[in-house]
């Protein structure tokens, strides 16, 4: 049994976990995080898996880490850089493409190669999302509201929110409300034309869920990605430095500064109980280290079922946390290559291949990466998100050398075969990505040096993601808000006493945002949100 | 009208955005690309290339060379080693700043000096009765900067110059490609870097050998839209804009002297320099302005745009506008002479001059911010500088 008492102890050194522990030093906590593995950042992770070469396994990109935490923290003097990613490129079988980058007019004129009345609107919608994005912004600051607390402050929140909300105009709640139970698809169609940009468009709407582009609910989800803010200003995703583990590493390190213990290669085994109360935790080695309060920074799932353990649960919560839905839904491919490879329809180097290439040829297309899934296979013809790190960020590969990042989705964690059945299938799944991708890069194939995939059984075991799901639970609406991840359980506390949540599985989600472990740490502290 | 410089036929079809400007007569790219974010981000990340061919530069000569710089110089440049950069000031006789820049010794009795504004008759004036020669190699030496995290890798595939060698603030001569030349590791951004000084014959095939190294270290070029946020961020005052010259201003108080402007540690009262004595009595009597870094409240900013109803938004790039800058009483002690948002310390920096006793760190000021067509004001607290100043800028 170890001497020491903390007053609380992280489970899980991802980003939230990391965050939580750094505010609660910070109020003069004395804090210890417990890693699993021998490297800190979670999902939020570099490794040089190939030497030489260092791959963003899982999250690749950084938008919504929020800028007040990366103030508290001040993350840029512990190596928080972030780069920009300035376009999305979409190719097309037929030899078309499609660049939409930070140049309005440069995207305009691209857009106008498909329907000039879209290129116009473009412009429009992006200011639009970026509005509604703005007057969502304050929940994903705050704990999210509840509808049916009795409290009164809660009530006068409520009611300061709806006047804000009201104060917008009726088009606008009218707009917001479709947007809440349409379908990404729908809710694009109603304002472009041309399926070219909706299809790429409508894809950061089932970014890391079970559903596809036509699924209601969708649209919702487009404006999470729009809330992406870099610096203050809206829609802008980038590119950290290092890859995302260097934004892990620069939390650790200011969390180190604020006398957090990180202790790495210590896996818990479950909680230490007293009655409904956690009282530590017991390590997979049978140490027990006690703490005044623990934090789990995991999933639900693993939270309650496994840290906490049925025993010690109402069979109502148990039933509650089994139905939050994770099922996972994509995975990684992540390449060391010789040299830059050539897009068919744009060869040789260039801003196509420095920003985003999304795969996303027609919305059938997804649809039918999407029906596949549905049935328990992987997508023979993906949707894919790629980038090239390397290009921006020359210190991940050898000099001449590129990483790729290839994010695919479907790749349905419960197989028909079952889910055990992926490392039978893992490789053909990277084939099939590889095939695909070579559609449009016909030279790829020569150039890799070193493949790694990532089927979502992967990310579970290797980082403890349940089923491979990337955002701890799928961002669907009625796994959002006040509902996350159950009702009544949406402010970070657990029915265990003295045990809390800091993770994506709790409001406002998944994403390398951070709020979720700030949010936590207020919590606990008793603190207003911002 | 401006002319090409030496690099045009390489800069001139990379310029896509056509966005030039006129810098010292010549053609300067402002930003290849609409955005200079990248451009900004390669200095910063991997390299950028930048002509600086504009610079104007002077060969001094002969026995008394030094005795001349050291007259002419506030700092002490005689005990430059030879292989040796010194980045200083030089003054009138009333002890007011002309112009600062570099003082390169190549050889015992060979300096280079460059400068901001022409200085060839001030060079001139001072040589009487000194035995040197003063050559206006402006035109005739093309001259590019090199700076980024990657610089020397790149540099090093061009140059048979030991650069693990070559110190913050040194020179050598080198063969840069199959060209003669030198290098020093000096720039204007901050960062570790290199500027390359050649025969304007061989300006393209040293850029072109610079960017075929560069290729695989993500190179870039870079115009000045970049280098200006990285030298707002360095904390490096630019002439005619954060001071003027003494020599070109109508009303006294629009001269600095070398305290005002964070030169205080180039002087050395102990030798005799032109504006020696003027200095030695503001030094006793006490500097009215003080440079200083000013970070502006995130926080203040966002509150005030909300107040609008609108989201916060900053120019996009380094601005040289002057903006006023108050205390908590409503006084205005100064002026924000250059801002810009720091895309790498997420922060929105200003240099400012500011009366003397209110240039201690950490002190709340106020800066004038304009929202809406309103003038208002949000905190600015006084910071350090430089801002950024990365290890491996002097790192061996």
């Amino acid at each position: 049994m170890s001497a020491k008492q903390y007053d609380a102890i992280v489970v899980g050194a991802g980003h939230n976990g990391l965050i939580c522990a750094a505010y609660l030093a910070k109020a003069g906590r004395k804090v210890l995080v417990l890693e699993r593995r021998h490297q800190v950042g979670g999902a939020t992770t570099s490794e040089e898996i190939y030497p030489g070469f260092t791959y963003t396994c899982c999250s690749y990109v950084v938008s919504l880490l929020r800028p007040w935490i990366i103030r508290d923290l001040d993350l840029p003097r512990y190596g928080y850089e972030i780069l920009p990613l300035e376009s999305t490129f979409t190719p097309f079988p037929d030899g078309r493409y499609l660049m939409r980058d930070s140049d309005p007019e440069r995207t305009r004129r691209s857009i106008a190669k498909f329907s000039p009345k879209d290129a116009e609107v473009y412009k429009r919608f992006g200011q639009e999302m970026a509005e509604l994005g703005r007057l969502i912004k304050p929940l994903i600051d705050d704990p999210a509201p509840d509808p049916l607390s009795r409290d009164p402050r809660e009530l006068l929140r409520l009611g300061r929110l709806g006047k804000q909300l009201r104060g917008q105009g009726d088009e606008w709640l009218y707009a917001n409300v479709k947007m809440m139970t349409m379908s990404a698809v729908d809710f694009l169609s109603e304002r472009f034309e041309c399926e070219e940009l909706i299809a790429p468009m409508a894809i950061s709407g089932i970014i890391g869920t079970f559903l596809g582009i036509r699924s209601p609910g969708t649209a919702y989800v487009l404006l999470h990605h729009y809330m992406g803010e870099i610096d203050g200003s809206f829609r802008a995703w980038g590119l950290p430095k290092g890859g995302t583990g260097a934004i892990a590493n620069a939390i650790a390190a200011s969390a180190r500064a604020l006398g957090v213990e990180i202790r790495t290669e210590a896996p818990v085994a479950h909680l230490l109980m007293k009655g409904n109360k956690a009282t530590g935790v017991v390590l997979e080695n049978g140490d027990e280290i006690q703490a005044k309060q623990v934090v789990s920074g995991l999933d639900p799932h693993r939270t309650f079922l496994k840290l906490v353990g049925e025993e010690h649960l109402d069979p109502e919560i148990t039933q509650q946390v089994k139905r939050f839905k994770m099922r996972g839904s994509s995975g990684k491919v992540n390449l060391a290559l010789d040299a830059l490879p050539d897009l068919a329809c744009l060869p040789g180097p260039g801003p196509q291949l420095t920003g985003g290439i999304t795969i996303a040829p027609s919305i059938d297309y997804l649809e039918r990466g999407y029906d596949e899934a549905k049935y328990g296979a992987f997508s023979k013809k993906p949707f894919m998100d790629i980038l090239i790190p390397s290009l921006t960020d020359p210190t991940v590969a050898p000099p001449g050398k590129h990483t790729m990042s290839i994010f695919v989705q479907y790749a349905p964690y419960h197989l028909k075969e079952g889910a055990a059945d992926w490392p039978n299938q893992r490789e053909a799944f990277g084939d099939a990505v590889i095939d695909t991708l070579s559609e449009y890069m016909p030279n790829l194939k020569d150039r890799i040096l070193h493949r790694q995939v990532l089927s979502p059984w992967d990310l579970e075991q290797i980082y403890g993601l349940t089923e491979g799901n990337i955002f701890h639970g799928e961002l669907s609406l009625e796994q959002l808000a006040f509902l996350r991840p159950m009702a009544g359980w949406s402010r970070y506390k657990t029915p265990v006493d003295n045990l809390w949540m800091c993770a994506s599985g709790t409001h406002p989600g998944g994403g390398i945002m951070g709020a979720p472990g700030a949010l936590c740490a207020r919590t606990m502290l008793g603190k207003r949100a911002v | 009208m401006p002319i090409p410089s030496p690099f045009h036929e390489r800069t001139s079809p990379l310029c896509t955005s056509y966005r030039w400007k006129d810098w010292g007569g010549y053609c300067a790219v402002s930003s290849y690309d609409t955005s200079h974010e990248r451009e900004y981000f390669a200095f910063r990340e991997a390299a950028g290339l930048l002509d600086v061919s504009p610079l104007y530069k002077y060969e001094v000569t002969g026995e008394d060379a030094a005795a001349l710089l050291g007259r002419m110089m506030v700092r002490d440049v005689t005990k430059l080693k030879v292989g040796r950069v010194a980045y200083t000031c030089w003054c009138d006789d009333g002890g007011k700043v002309v112009d600062d820049g570099t003082v390169a010794r190549l050889a015992e009795d060979h300096f280079r000096v460059t400068a901001a504004d022409p200085t060839l008759h001030w060079l001139h004036a001072l040589s009487r009765g000194f035995d040197v020669a003063i050559e206006d190699s402006s035109a005739r030496l093309a001259a590019l900067a090199l700076q980024g995290p990657t610089s020397r890798d790149i540099l090093k595939c061009v140059t048979d110059a030991d650069l693990d060698k070559l110190k913050f603030f040194g020179v050598t001569k080198a063969k840069i490609g199959t060209n003669p030349g030198w290098i020093s590791r000096t720039g204007y951004t901050g960062d570790l870097g290199y500027e390359l000084w050649v025969e304007r014959d061989h300006a393209l095939a040293t850029w072109d050998a610079l960017m075929d190294a560069g290729h695989a270290y993500g190179i870039e070029p870079a115009g000045l839209d970049a280098l200006d946020v990285a030298r707002v961020e360095a904390g490096y005052v630019l002439l005619a804009n954060d001071y003027f010259s003494a020599k070109k201003v109508v009303l006294e108080s629009r001269k600095s002297t070398p305290h005002e402007l964070g030169f205080g540690w180039m002087v050395d009262l102990n030798r005799n320099f032109i504006g020696r004595d003027a200095i030695a009595a503001e030094v006793k009597r006490g500097s009215i302005w003080q440079l200083v870094g000013l970070e502006i409240s995130w926080e203040e900013l966002e509150a005030l745009y909300s107040s609008f109803n609108l989201p916060p938004s900053l120019p996009v790039t380094a601005r040289r506008d002057a903006l006023p800058v108050y205390v908590e009483d409503g006084r205005q002690i100064g002026q924000a002479t250059s801002h810009t948002w720091s895309p790498i310390l997420k922060k929105y920096l200003a240099i400012a001059s500011v009366h003397r006793g209110f240039e201690t760190l950490g002190g709340k000021l106020r800066i004038e911010h304009t929202v809406e067509y309103e003038r208002r004001q949000v905190t600015a607290t006084v910071a350090k500088l430089p801002f950024y100043d990365p290890e491996r800028k002097r790192k061996p």
